[in-house]
């Protein structure tokens, strides 16, 4: 009798539940509208590296290292592809014995195990969403490249990019958006303020200190060798992250249309600002810093994209804008690091800089800077939310920057150190580590 | 026969090619060169960084003129090269010992 009332109060309850949050109880229905804006999503993020990415870098080195940016790119996108169908996935999504679980997600899912085309993910295919988050496992190590370019052998950039594939990213995605313990906490990372800004750019940092400046670094003027093709990389960048956070809403709906929308306005925010403030302090508004300044905004939108306002991502791109142009220069000429194309300042900043804001705009008595609120019952307060936000973005900091370390440390063995000699740095990788050139003109 | 090399300032390559076929030059031969002289290097900003650049562009022009219109030659250069500025480049002219067409062997000034 016991039981019986028991049974007929969970079944009550449960069907309560399933009443007010059809989206995540009833979900064993596919959705089409959601099914065709996540596709058209993962399009729009893979176009983030390919080319986006690619030509945004390529065009910031030196003539001669203008490949070994592309065929990195292209490299990545293939390794990180087949590893995450191998074991990434499984580690970031799938679910491990109790509480293991909260740490990384075992490996039953390794294979794509038991991704079929029936299978969904919420009322979405679980293929259409595994491949989804496979694009972010793929720029997410392109991303840092930035900071070692120009200098690292091939082998070693390989081998790293792999490595922390599986033991980084995977992981931090799991705590995030796979289950684990930040996620559990409340941890406010909409499409990636933690798993992918902060980690590629705490990654590129330690990169920049263990393998040190390019040669000629601080002495003379290491200039980006074809600006047009960095500026139109940043373009394709705008326009795919419109899916990179629009998409991370996984449906077709007003979150998704507000994330994309605030992701625009913190993008084109940040570039004025940071274009102003350059003309305001240099005297010239430069082509590099409006865009730089665009994806100093796109980056620190990312993680508070799903939860703030228009208005706070006004705010939001403007501090973006001002915070990260100072970052750059405490960065590489106070403290002469050399990330060599801006990877932490820009991506790393501008994520702990969107995280930490995310717990202020997403609250909703900020009168007209509001956002949609927390998402954690618990959680009532600005203060409380900063808490938890704080402790994602040290936690992911400091476990990127160890491991990082850690692989740097372990990869040079394998590769008998991680950089090219000075000769062949000054003939350039491309014809070093590929044999050919970017141009012959 | 003289050879005249000018450094120019790349923008002014049209006016001295004008300039120098008004007087019946009909030959030149251009190169995109770096160098810095008097006018030293300029500044270049990137992302908030200002970087000295010690080699500016200029352009290289050379032609072989006989010896009786070289003056004129040199004059038609100043004139259409000079902004008044400083970085207007220079002419150097040096004694050419021969000159020879490939395609029908002719020497001396015939085959300028």
């Amino acid at each position: 009798m016991n039981s019986f009332f028991t049974k007929t109060l969970l079944k009550t309850f449960l069907f309560l539940i399933s009443f007010f949050l059809p989206f995540l109880t009833l979900a064993d229905e596919l959705n089409g509208a959601n099914t065709a804006w996540i596709m058209s999503s993962t399009a729009l993020v893979l176009f983030m590296t390919l080319p986006g990415l690619a030509l945004f870098y390529g065009g910031l080195v030196k003539k001669r290292n203008v490949l070994s940016i592309l065929i990195q790119c292209f490299a990545i996108a293939g390794i990180a592809s087949i590893l995450w169908v191998v074991v990434g996935y499984s580690i970031a999504f799938g679910t491990a014995e109790g509480a293991a679980n909260d740490w990384f997600g075992g490996f039953g899912k390794m294979f794509f195990s038991g991704v079929s085309e029936s299978s969904l993910t919420g009322d979405i295919p679980e293929s259409l969403f595994a491949m989804f988050q496979m694009t972010f496992a793929i720029i997410t190590p392109a991303l840092i490249i930035g900071g070692f370019a120009e200098r690292t052998k091939f082998s070693a950039v390989i081998i790293f990019t792999s490595l922390w594939l599986l033991l980084v990213y995977a992981p931090i995605t799991h705590w995030v958006w796979g289950g684990g313990w930040l996620g559990q906490m409340g941890l406010l990372d909409f499409a990636g303020g933690t798993v992918v800004h902060i980690t590629a750019g705490v990654a590129a940092l330690v990169a920049a200190i263990v393998i040190g400046p390019r040669k000629h670094f601080g002495k003379s003027a290491i200039i980006p060798h074809n600006m047009t093709m960095t500026v139109t990389g940043a373009g394709m960048l705008w326009v795919g992250w419109f899916g990179f956070n629009g998409g991370s809403a996984l449906a077709a709906n007003g979150d998704g249309a507000m994330a994309m929308l605030v992701t625009h306005i913190s993008a084109a925010t940040a570039a004025v600002t940071w274009m102003l403030y350059e003309w305001i302090k240099f005297g010239k508004p430069t082509a590099l810093g409006t865009v730089t300044g665009m994806v100093a905004g796109l980056g620190t939108i990312t993680p508070a994209s799903g939860y703030v306002g228009p208005a706070g991502a006004l705010v939001m791109g403007f501090i973006a804008g001002v915070v990260c142009f100072h970052a750059v220069i405490i960065i590489k000429q106070k403290w002469k690091i050399d990330d060599s194309l801006d990877v932490f300042p820009v991506h790393g900043v501008g994520g702990i800089l969107g995280t930490l804001l995310a717990a202020v705009f997403a609250s909703t008595e900020l009168g007209i800077f509001s956002g949609q609120g927390f998402t954690n019952d618990k959680i009532t307060s600005i203060g409380q939310q900063f808490g938890v936000q704080a402790i994602g973005v040290l936690s992911t900091f400091i476990y990127t920057a160890i491991v990082s370390y850690i692989l740097f440390k372990l990869v040079g063995l394998m590769t008998n150190g991680l950089r090219v000699d000075q000769d062949e740095e000054t003939q350039g990788l491309d014809i070093i580590d590929h044999e050919e050139r970017g141009y012959e003109l | 026969m003289k050879l005249i090399t000018a450094i120019i300032k790349p923008f002014k390559l049209d006016d001295v090619r004008d300039a120098l076929s008004e007087i019946g030059i009909h030959g030149l031969t251009v190169t995109e060169v770096k160098g810095f002289g008097r006018q030293k290097g300029h500044t270049e900003l990137y992302r908030g960084a200002e970087y000295v650049v010690d080699f500016l562009p200029k352009v290289k022009l050379e032609t072989a003129v006989a010896s009786d219109i070289l003056d004129k030659a040199i004059e038609a250069i100043i004139k259409a090269a000079n902004t008044g500025k400083i970085g207007d480049g220079k002419i150097f002219v040096s004694n050419i010992e021969q000159t020879i067409r490939i395609r029908t062997g002719e020497t001396g000034p015939e085959a300028l």
